[in-house]
């Protein structure tokens, strides 16, 4: 396949940055996402150019590191796919695709498609610890948890933390985030001992780290790869309302 | 502090100030169809309203709060969403957002205008002086007379269409954004809240929009 990639190029965050056309003349629709652009790159680098910076890491979906807007939607718009592992296939011969960074106040471009996601590990951190007991192993049994709160809990704790759902967001807010990781641990009796204080600190932590507020487009959840509900968001508001409350 | 100043406090007084303002909407569309009925009804319905005294005064104050909180944190919010997304990128592809959910803000601000119209129409009589002659002699006005002309002109006819679409618009992403707000959605009732939220708007557009064009229509008259 031959394609024309219009990617973004940008130095760092006060850099203005700008669409460049490169053509990719021999795509193999076997290739990922990133293969092609790892040949993109292996071409750039023989005719002595500056190489496209992208981020990823495991390619097998499930670290969250690669992070593109493709064609104007986060991960490229196959459904529950990171950029990853969507394929070539995809596309057709002669088509044109736009290749953007996650674009907010939260996340700024370090370079062309590589952002800096530290605000969703500062919104981890102030969600702190979950107290346990020490001494010996307990018990695998020893804290019987119900198979439909297990699976709501591994529901939410699905999210790889990609940041698609802040960049998908006319608001730029990460309720989806933040709300899969509150409701993860606030239906687990080891979770719950902190979820006031966790919800708090949590919400606080996003506000402070430049995110804006959700308005419920439900943008997040059409575009999260791993297809985390926004039902977690109505948990966070519920936790959130206990919270005040108590 | 924290409902006050936090993200999802705000969204809370939000979605709360909402149920207020959209509820009274609702009950404010039950008053005004029964000029369907005739002019006595109406007529008879406005005096029921007069005859509650202070309470009216202490009901529009209730509203006139939940509306400024509603439209001061609406404002706020919004221009903190902004500042998140300085830029936007060159290529944006929506895949589950709206028309209504985007352009809240607009709705909101387009809604106010109607309202401070509205009001100097038919409440505080400014607009259109002419349209107010009296019935009995308890200082009360004939609102059907009232109504009927002042629905004579273009221009009050496409004032009240043009402010109630955007109303129907509003309300058609406000009232399930109020139920995930409050946390009283799931992945199970979200769609129906969804559509719900449309319905309510529908009929409050149908509703609303029906007296003005029927008097147009000289299917209400005098």
């Amino acid at each position: 396949m031959k394609l024309k990639l219009h990617i973004w190029r940008q130095n760092g965050p006060n850099d203005k940055g700008k669409l460049e056309t490169i053509d990719a003349p021999n795509v193999s629709p076997d290739q990922s996402f990133l293969e092609m652009l790892d040949d993109v790159n292996q071409a750039l680098a023989i005719e002595g150019k500056d190489v496209v910076a992208f981020d990823h890491d495991c390619r097998e979906g499930i670290c969250g590191m690669c992070s593109q807007v493709i064609n104007g939607v986060p991960h490229g718009g196959q459904e529950r796919t990171t950029v990853c592992q969507l394929h070539m296939r995809k596309f057709k011969d002669g088509d044109e695709i736009f290749i953007e960074p996650w674009k907010a106040r939260a996340f700024p471009v370090i370079k062309d498609l590589v952002v800096d996601r530290d605000g969703l590990e500062k919104i981890m951190q102030a969600g702190g610890y979950t107290s346990c007991h020490t001494g010996g192993v307990a018990d695998g049994n020893a804290l019987p948890i119900g198979k439909p709160i297990a699976d709501y809990s591994m529901d939410a704790a699905e999210c790889i933390g990609c940041g698609a759902c802040v960049a998908s967001c006319p608001n730029s807010s990460a309720m989806l985030f933040t709300g899969a990781k509150v409701a993860q641990l606030a239906v687990l009796p080891q979770g719950k001992i902190e979820a006031q204080r966790r919800v708090m600190a949590m919400t606080e932590a996003a506000k402070e780290n430049g995110f804006g507020n959700c308005s419920n487009h439900y943008e997040c959840q059409a575009s999260c790869p791993k297809g985390v509900d926004v039902k977690f968001i109505a948990k966070l508001n519920r936790e959130y309302m206990k919270a005040l409350v108590t | 502090m924290q409902l006050t100043q936090s993200s999802v406090g705000r969204k809370i007084i939000m979605a709360v100030t909402g149920i207020v303002l959209v509820s009274f909407v609702c009950v404010h569309l039950l008053g005004n169809s029964s000029i369907f009925v005739g002019a006595d009804a109406i007529n008879a319905y406005a005096q029921k309203l007069h005859s509650l005294g202070p309470f009216v005064w202490v009901f529009r104050l209730v509203m006139l709060a939940a509306f400024a909180i509603h439209i001061v944190f609406g404002i706020q919010l919004t221009l903190e969403n902004k500042a998140a997304t300085p830029e936007s990128n060159m290529q944006v592809k929506r895949l589950k957002t709206g028309f209504g959910a985007e352009t809240m803000i607009v709705s909101g601000g387009v809604i106010f205008f109607f309202v401070v119209y509205h009001l100097l129409h038919f409440t505080v009589r400014v607009t259109n002086p002419e349209i107010y002659v009296p019935l009995g002699d308890q200082g009360m006005v004939n609102v059907y007379f009232m109504m009927v002309n002042g629905f004579k002109g273009a221009l009050p006819v496409i004032a009240y269409v043009a402010g109630l679409i955007f109303l129907f618009l509003h309300v058609g992403h406000g009232i399930q954004s109020l139920f995930q707000t409050l946390g009283l959605s799931n992945d199970k009732s979200l769609p129906v809240m969804g559509m719900f939220s449309q319905l309510v708007g529908f009929v409050l557009l149908v509703g609303y929009v029906s007296i003005p064009l029927l008097i147009v229509a000289g299917l209400i008259k005098i």
